[in-house]
């Protein structure tokens, strides 16, 4: 359990630095960072895959389910809390992600990562003629409430909101790196490299691979609810395949290895994307590419591979079998 | 005395090449069976059949007198079955203390638990054994990528025999181990299994490995089995030395 404890004490270390960050960093920053950590759940889901060797091209369908779980509950119900709405998001991916798990749950590499695509470009299809649901203008949502506090103007807004998204952010990523580090996760990656001895182990690839999956797609859903709100705007772009991309793109520049570096790539993206379209605003998507390259090129891990690198060399050389067998 | 393992009547084929044909064979236990036959000959279809890695054309496999017949590898792990393989199927990524731990921990029903850590105490004290059993402690924190084929073999090994199985099914346990490991590797593997009661087959090609740890023998060619009995009487075998052995006793 000493391992646990630790995760949940670096957690709470974690959030009250967030807090002091988010206070003194400009508004703009602020926002930056809300962006970026929404953003950063998803890609968490594609990590939770990743460590399993599948990766989904898909994840806008869960990212816009939660989307559209959230705004609707607020226009059409009158929901206005934070709270309430990012549960309706957890559950729109939940019940998704359960519902398409068993049906691609037997797919592997490019055929797993093409059925998902296509699946949010249906999603993103029905959602732009879909006019009740505003079609492709989509819809408008004003500010929520955070357990029945409505700050007062938008700077406050913006700071509660951070502060709300990074408490979602640290939990979910306390629980991802539990997983990670549980039986079901060390098994996950074992599924990646050995799918046959995991069968003969006893255990389900299958199962472990759709549990995967909704954890994904919760987390999807999640991070769509929460940039619905913070941007006060949804539209079936949230389903594009680009969208999709930009998710994959952040995992891949993540690695697999840590959760604390998704988030880092996510901040990191969202500056990178923010300076180069200031300064380069006709070929930023460029600037993007060539950093995504660099990354691929001198640390194909990810970020989260250079804490690997920092650690101590492995044990000494072992003696030869002949040797050892004596 | 009812027989662990019965298969009655097995046919497999892959296209024109008969892989099994008419295998009926009953193993009792607490038996070393060895199972020789040239490349091709059917002994690792045998195993796959058994192991459920294959289903048969036609036939049964029972184990304990219970239909086993086309479940599915984890299901058959399950009812008592575990094997070893020719190429050693691990977790390449992981260490050797991963591999083990996570054997022990789907023996223990824990596969599932998102809260669990891989590394618990009462896990750990069972693994500390089987790196004794094993001699794999020098190894353990080494990433299995990177250890020598023998210790390879006999991570694989211990990977089935973790699961404290009824029947241990080696396919070819010292292919591709140096001759001089070859003795000892299944002199650690006897050893390491020698107090637990599990019936063993095992897939060889040295016949002198077969002479010394088989109690009985089986020799395949062309998908049937040729001969069947000690190994003293199997090795000499007229037909076993033309096909099998090439005049090797």
């Amino acid at each position: 359990m000493t391992g646990v404890i630790g995760t949940l004490v670096a957690a709470v270390i974690a959030y009250a630095v967030l807090v002091l960050a988010g206070y003194l960093a400009p508004d703009w920053l602020v926002l930056v960072a809300t962006l970026a950590f929404t953003k950063g759940l998803v890609a968490l889901g594609i990590v939770a895959l990743m460590r399993g060797g599948l990766v989904s091209f898909g994840q806008g369908t869960f990212y816009c389910a939660g989307a559209y779980a959230a705004g609707l509950a607020m226009r059409s119900f009158g929901i206005g809390d934070a709270a309430l709405l990012v549960a309706l998001g957890a559950i729109a991916g939940l019940i998704l992600g359960g519902i398409i798990a068993p049906l691609l749950a037997g797919y592997r590499g490019i055929f797993f990562a093409t059925l998902t695509l296509a699946l949010s470009m249906i999603v993103y299809g029905i959602l732009n003629k879909t006019y009740s649901l505003g079609g492709s203008d989509g819809l408008n949502l004003h500010a929520p409430s955070f357990f029945g506090y409505r700050p007062a103007g938008s700077e406050n807004a913006g700071y509660a909101l951070f502060l709300f998204t990074g408490l979602i952010m640290v939990i979910a990523a306390t629980l991802c790196r539990i997983h990670f580090n549980s039986v079901r996760g060390l098994l996950s990656h074992a599924a990646r490299d050995n799918e046959i001895r995991v069968e003969y182990l006893g255990a389900s690839v299958r199962w472990i691979n759709s549990v995967n999956f909704i954890i994904a797609a919760v987390l999807g859903g999640v991070g769509g609810a929460l940039s619905a709100l913070s941007l006060g705007h949804i539209d079936p772009d949230f389903a594009f395949w680009t969208t999709s991309g930009e998710f994959v793109f952040l995992a891949i520049l993540s690695g697999y290895v840590s959760v604390t570096a998704v988030f880092v790539a996510a901040i990191l993206v969202e500056l990178l994307r923010s300076y180069s379209s200031q300064y380069f605003p006709n070929t930023w998507q460029g600037v993007l590419g060539i950093f995504l390259l660099l990354i691929i090129l001198f640390l194909p891990g990810g970020l989260g591979s250079l804490a690997l690198r920092l650690r101590p060399k492995g044990p000494e050389p072992a003696p030869s079998p002949a040797e050892n067998l004596k | 005395m009812t027989a662990l393992l019965e298969t009655i009547g097995l046919q497999k084929a892959f296209g024109a090449v008969i892989a099994a044909s008419d295998i009926s064979v009953a193993v009792e236990p607490g038996q070393k069976l060895g199972l020789i036959g040239n490349n091709g000959a059917g002994k690792t279809t045998f195993i796959n059949i058994v192991t459920g890695h294959l289903k048969p054309d036609a036939g049964r496999v029972l184990l304990d007198g219970n239909d086993i017949t086309g479940r599915a590898p984890r299901q058959v792990r399950r009812d008592g079955v575990s094997r070893s393989f020719q190429i050693p199927q691990l977790f390449t990524s992981l260490t050797l203390d991963q591999n083990l731990l996570l054997a022990l921990a789907i023996l223990r029903q824990e596969g599932m638990s998102s809260w669990k850590p891989a590394r618990s105490d009462v896990k750990m004290a069972e693994l500390d054994d089987l790196l004794e059993r094993f001699r794999l402690r020098p190894y353990r924190e080494q990433t299995v990528a990177v250890l020598p084929g023998g210790v390879r073999k006999l991570v694989d090994v211990a990977m089935a025999v973790t699961q404290r199985p009824k029947l241990l099914l080696l396919d070819e346990p010292t292919s591709g181990v140096a001759v001089e490991e070859k003795f000892p590797l299944m002199d650690v593997i006897m050893h390491a299994i020698e107090f637990t009661e599990t019936t063993v087959l095992f897939v060889e090609h040295d016949m002198d490995i077969v002479g010394r740890y088989a109690d009985r023998v089986l020799a395949f060619y062309a998908g049937r089995i040729i001969a069947d009995g000690e190994p003293a009487a199997v090795l000499s075998n007229e037909e076993v030395q033309r096909y099998v052995t090439g005049g090797v006793a």
